[in-house]
């Protein structure tokens, strides 16, 4: 489970790093820029990923540990 | 004049809430300083969304965008929202754990005992205090810059001097004297309810003043084709290494020592996970807008009585002020007055939080560290903590009205002196090798790479102060982390005794 969090943290960084856009100055929707449409898109996957480290990566029994909760 | 007076009552209303939460207040200092461990999900995120979302964020991120463009997002708001959670989840848990288990209050409290030493706390603690200061003054800089802005041309009898507005000083004065009076009343359980009122403010504002300002614009598309074609793009204006080294500005949160003493009031280790997974969201609802309204600002014209078209932002207009001239031009009152609310919503729910911290270390770091926790009495102790905090922010007031900068640039300053301590905690929780010498020179190459670069940077006064093309947090932090490794590995390890109270066999990980 460690190993999942630490390669969805490397793949998300190599996403953010969007030099495909860089000079990119359409307009998406009618509005939005390209490079910050793509950045919120990339702000919207972070809370999913971090929804399911949350969800299958929480360390559980080490808070019970510490709490003092497991026997 | 109208919307001086909805602001006035937004800010009564956070003295009110102050004078309620004194009533569930229990008179001892640990209810003070961490609201007794009894805060819940729901509160949790909203006091630690709302003490990391400050001046920085709305003041100057629109400002910042436009002066440079879209690039900002990337930089600041989508990293954030990624590395905050990932030091939530990898350092915040371990340390409310260690919090909980150990009784620990603050952060000095901790790596006193992480690594054994006195004197680390007494090296930590100046520079902890040093560093929240800069955070102090984009707060109440950001608040004056925002006030002046709005109100301008209301009071041309009073205030001829700033073209009508209310002057930086004295909205930078009001604000002070309105934190302090609802932290005094409450201590960080006032904090907590103020910043959960604030946020929610402040992201709902957000979101009508974004909605405002593109209908007066013509509409979302019309606005985002008015935009000067640079700022729609990262272009040459940032290079990929620059963008790439912004990375490091959000570890500041690991040493936060407000955002510390918030992780302490979390219930249980499960509350954090709300904020884990809302936190980029969250960021996103308020940098998103404000991004868009900076750049719109580019292209922006006015029609005046006259019948001519001028330019909404005039030249060479300070950055700080971007957001305040939209929301005065185009809200009109009483719209302005409740939007400008939502800004200060948002400013003050960091200021209530770095006021508290200031209080808590220097009162259980200092005074109760020389003199022992039975010297003083629950209220003496608590009264020693304001009369801290009221010491400081006199001080940083002063500062904000002497030395005014760009928000931005100073808090990222600020940051960045927070981010090149990242790898001593971490390296506290995950490296049992990790000394107390080590420590101590993390600290001391830190605050001296720092200075010598910031002082390199005019104070600060320097925005586009780079090393050879990276965020001089770069240089800072790698000298921060060399240091500890090398000299954790040329010096003594910590105690059997250390190694098993933090790192003991039963604690580990599955």
């Amino acid at each position: 489970m460690k190993r999942m969090v630490v390669w969805i943290l490397i793949i998300l960084a190599v996403l953010h790093h969007d030099f495909w856009f860089w000079h990119d100055s359409r307009l998406v929707l009618g509005f939005l820029p390209v490079g910050l449409a793509y950045h919120i898109f990339f702000s919207v996957l972070s809370g999913v990923c971090w929804a399911f480290v949350v969800f299958f990566a929480w360390p559980e029994e080490w808070v019970e540990k510490i709490e003092g909760r497991q026997r | 004049m109208v919307d001086v007076i909805i602001i006035a009552g937004y800010l009564s209303l956070l003295i009110v809430l102050g004078v309620i939460s004194k009533y569930f207040f229990r008179g001892t200092s640990v209810d003070y300083f961490v609201a007794s461990h009894s805060i819940g999900p729901f509160l949790l995120l909203m006091s630690v969304f709302g003490t990391t979302m400050t001046a920085f964020a709305l003041v100057g991120s629109t400002g910042e965008a436009f002066e440079k463009g879209i690039g900002v997002y990337g930089m600041m708001a989508s990293w954030s929202g990624l590395i905050h959670s990932a030091v939530f989840f990898i350092v915040g848990i371990k340390l409310w754990a260690y919090g909980k288990k150990y009784g620990y209050v603050t952060q000095v409290q901790y790596f006193r005992d992480r690594f054994e030493s006195n004197s680390l706390g007494f090296l930590l603690f100046p520079v902890l205090v040093f560093l929240v200061i800069p955070y102090l003054i984009t707060g109440i800089m950001g608040a004056g810059s925002v006030m002046r802005a709005v109100t301008a041309g209301s009071f041309m009898d009073l205030f001829p001097e700033t073209g009508g507005g209310i002057p930086s000083w004295l909205t930078g004065l009001v604000i002070c004297v309105v934190v302090l009076t609802y932290v005094f009343l409450g201590g960080l359980r006032a904090a907590v309810w103020a910043n959960t009122f604030q946020t929610i403010v402040f992201m709902v504002m957000g979101c009508i003043t974004f909605m405002i300002i593109s209908d007066r614009l013509g509409g979302i598309s019309a606005a985002s084709q008015m935009v000067q074609p640079e700022k729609l793009v990262r272009g040459e204006g940032i290079s990929h290494l620059h963008f790439l080294t912004y990375c490091f500005i959000p570890l500041s949160v690991g040493m936060f020592p407000h955002l510390f003493q918030h992780w302490l009031t979390a219930k249980t280790a499960k509350t954090f996970r709300l904020t884990v997974i809302a936190h980029p969201i969250f960021i996103m609802i308020v940098w998103a807008p404000c991004i868009l309204i900076g750049i719109w600002a580019t292209g922006a014209f006015i029609t005046m009585e006259d019948g001519t078209v001028q330019k909404l932002i005039p030249e060479g207009v300070n950055p700080n002020a971007v957001l305040g001239i939209m929301v005065n031009k185009l809200a009109g009152e009483p719209l302005a007055g409740f939007l400008t609310a939502g800004i200060l919503a948002a400013i003050m729910s960091s200021l209530d939080s770095q006021f508290m911290c200031l209080g808590t270390m220097f009162t259980n770091d200092i005074v109760i560290h020389h003199f022992g926790k039975d010297h003083f009495s629950e209220k003496q102790k608590v009264w020693m903590a304001r009369s801290f905090i009221t010491i400081i922010v006199v001080i940083t007031y002063f500062l904000s009205i002497i030395e005014p900068r760009s928000v931005f640039q100073l808090g990222v300053w600020c940051f960045s002196g927070f981010a090149s301590l990242f790898p001593l905690v971490f390296a506290s929780i995950y490296w049992k090798r990790t000394t107390s010498i080590a420590a101590h020179a993390c600290v001391l190459v830190t605050v001296v790479v720092w200075f010598y670069l910031f002082r390199a940077s005019g104070y600060g006064a320097d925005p586009d102060f780079l090393i050879y093309g990276m965020m001089p947090v770069t240089l800072i932090f790698a000298a921060s982390a060399i240091t500890i490794v090398v000299v954790s590995l040329l010096t003594q390890p910590p105690s059997p005794k250390t190694i098993d109270k933090f790192f003991a066999k039963q604690l580990q990980e599955v």
